[in-house]
């Protein structure tokens, strides 16, 4: 008996994290501009609409420019940080992770303003440029959880034996240490770009009068008429989401069956 | 001017010195090794002779060449690391292939030279084989391949053979000693296995807290230490407190307390002992004889190991059981005898 409340629960957990979600795909094929049970029939009209709106595929456009970029600053930056704080012992390592992480807990929405003053006064335009400093803020941190996690499993003797192999410090890192850190990096960029791309309210604050896909999305909730069309978009960017994020999970397993230590 | 040139090296990590005051010279083509417990700074002193470490003070030199500032990746040396380093991601050829990257060598010459150096250390035919699914023997043989691949002046070893089991490891001493004779290189071993040591090595260097304890061919470390340290930890012995009471020549006449007063051959004491002072008699356990008289006592342990056993005899007025080993003596109440020309005078080391 006490099995059977149980699966209860997991099936009304479940149920409750992901039925939401379902609508979105549910009523993006549904023959209706209503958004209400019953269905009335299946279409793909919406999908086809979304693709002829070039507004909206200019938000796209955008969006994947600011995540692209982010996700590689980030990556970047993130791999040099978690290189130094794994193989050095650096004075102050613990506080600057503390210091770099903060923005994670930061409301977005203080996070936004703040960037946001900081902009007007110092006079620098609104674009796309200022949503990428502001992603970064939000994604370097995540890069820099999961590249110092592969980076801690990493014998740093694989190092040296290159350096007593003859090779210098960047030729080491292209033939060892990138290699053996592919995994983590990939994850990585795949996390961060999953960031950027959904991020709203740093985006919105920060954008100017590029809209990225998100805030384009939230305008075209003001007419009832778009609205089949945006949760086609929705069920897209949704499918599109959790496969890169399957995908990062997968890549990043890889070769941790594998022992990093020189084997 | 030697081959290898280690002069007044020092080196601390903030707190006290790990090598101190260190001097030692190796020449071409021996197999050296610096033999110690754990934290002697044996290791360090690897390091530094690879260029992983700088040392504070002093100079390492090759070939009359100061290595003071080159970079680990710049030197004429070669290490097998205690891990072995394998790179996962490459495979058997390509881990021993990868020191030759700036050589540029068509591929054919390449693949001629990796087939036989891994040959040599008996891995034909398992270039293509993948780094995970290597065994600990060839994982070393592929640490020793990698290295030696590249010509090195020096051969550094750090505990190659620790990490394999004990009859692995006695097969690959073998192998290792064949294999430095064949290949000519100058090898310097790390360890602290003494028996590794004493079989593989030209020469060892005992260390103990940084400082070189004594430097010697094995033979003479087993059978002349010059300090209580190196006797201790160069196999098992039997120490008795004594005093020295008049010394000549040829002979030193030692007052041993229960072993009574014994004439030992001048060449068997320390240098620096003088008549009258306090010093210590050794005698390894395989030179203390049975005998119809002598030290009376009762062996109280006895352990067969196949040829010859290992007792520990309790004598009176001595806490300590003497080690004896040799073959069964009768049962019962038991005699020592102690052959005078292998007793060895030591300081008392305080």
């Amino acid at each position: 008996m006490k099995n059977r409340a149980l699966l209860l629960y997991a099936c009304g957990y479940l149920a409750f994290l992901y039925l939401p979600v379902l609508v979105l795909p549910i009523f993006s094929f549904n023959n209706s501009q209503f958004i209400a049970f019953p269905l009335s029939g299946f279409t793909t009209r919406w999908y086809a609409a979304m693709a002829a709106d070039t507004a909206m595929l200019h938000a796209l456009g955008n969006s994947l420019k600011v995540a692209t970029v982010t996700a590689l600053l980030s990556t970047m930056l993130g791999l040099s940080a978690a290189k130094a704080v794994t193989h050095y012992r650096l004075k102050g390592a613990g506080a600057a992770l503390g210091f770099i992480s903060l923005p994670l807990f930061i409301p977005d929405i203080v996070l936004g303003i703040s960037l946001l003053l900081l902009l007007g006064t110092t006079g620098l335009p609104l674009s796309l440029a200022a949503v990428v400093l502001g992603h970064m803020l939000v994604c370097v941190p995540f890069a820099l959880t999961v590249l110092i996690a592969r980076f801690e499993g990493f014998d740093r003797n694989l190092e040296e034996a290159s350096a007593d192999l003859g090779e210098s410090g960047w030729m080491t890192f292209w033939r060892v240490t990138f290699p053996l850190m592919l995994p983590g990096i990939v994850a990585s960029l795949l996390l961060t770009f999953i960031t950027s791309f959904d991020e709203f309210l740093v985006a919105y604050f920060l954008s100017g009068t590029e809209a990225t896909l998100p805030i384009y999305i939230w305008g075209q909730l003001r007419f009832p008429e778009r609205l089949p069309m945006v949760l086609a978009l929705g069920a897209l960017i949704l499918t599109v989401s959790v496969g890169l994020v399957v995908l990062a999970e997968y890549v990043r397993n890889l070769g941790v069956k594998k022992p990093m230590v020189g084997a | 001017m030697s081959f290898l040139d280690i002069s007044q090296v020092s080196k601390s990590f903030g707190g006290p010195p790990v090598v101190d005051q260190v001097s030692l010279a190796v020449s071409r083509g021996e197999f050296f090794s610096l033999l110690g417990p754990s934290g002697c700074g044996k290791t360090t002193l690897l390091r530094m002779i690879a260029g992983f470490e700088t040392p504070d003070s002093g100079t390492i030199s090759i070939e009359g060449e100061d290595m003071t500032g080159v970079p680990p990746h710049r030197r004429p040396t070669n290490m097998v690391f205690q891990s072995y380093a394998i790179f996962p991601h490459l495979n058997v050829f390509d881990n021993v292939a990868y020191g030759l990257r700036k050589l540029k060598l068509p591929k054919e010459s390449l693949r001629a030279k990796i087939e036989a150096m891994l040959a040599t250390v008996r891995l034909e035919g398992l270039g293509g084989r993948a780094a995970d699914q290597l065994s600990g023997g060839q994982r070393q043989r592929v640490a020793l391949a990698r290295a030696l691949v590249r010509e090195p002046k020096i051969l550094l070893l750090d505990e190659p053979l620790g990490a394999l089991d004990k009859r692995l490891r006695e097969t690959m001493q073998i192998e290792l000693r064949a294999l430095q004779r064949k290949v000519g290189i100058t090898f310097v071993l790390v360890t602290h296995d003494q028996e590794e040591a004493l079989s593989l090595s030209d020469r060892v260097a005992v260390m103990e807290s940084g400082k070189i304890l004594q430097l010697a061919a094995p033979r003479e470390l087993y059978d002349r230490p010059t300090s209580r340290a190196v006797a201790d930890f160069i196999g098992e012995i039997n120490f008795f407190h004594a005093s020295v009471r008049e010394m000549d020549f040829e002979k030193v006449m030692v007052n041993a307390g229960l072993l009574g007063i014994v004439a030992l051959p001048r060449t068997n004491v320390a240098a620096g002992i003088k008549s009258g002072d306090h010093i210590l008699l050794a005698i390894r356990p395989e030179h203390v004889r049975f005998s119809v008289d002598g030290l009376a006592g009762e062996i109280v342990a006895a352990t067969f190991l196949g040829e010859r056993s290992h007792f520990h005899v309790r004598i009176a007025g001595r806490s300590e059981p003497v080690a004896v080993s040799g073959s069964a003596p009768p049962s019962g109440p038991v005699h020592l005898a102690f052959p005078p020309e292998k007793l060895m005078a030591l300081p008392t080391g305080d």
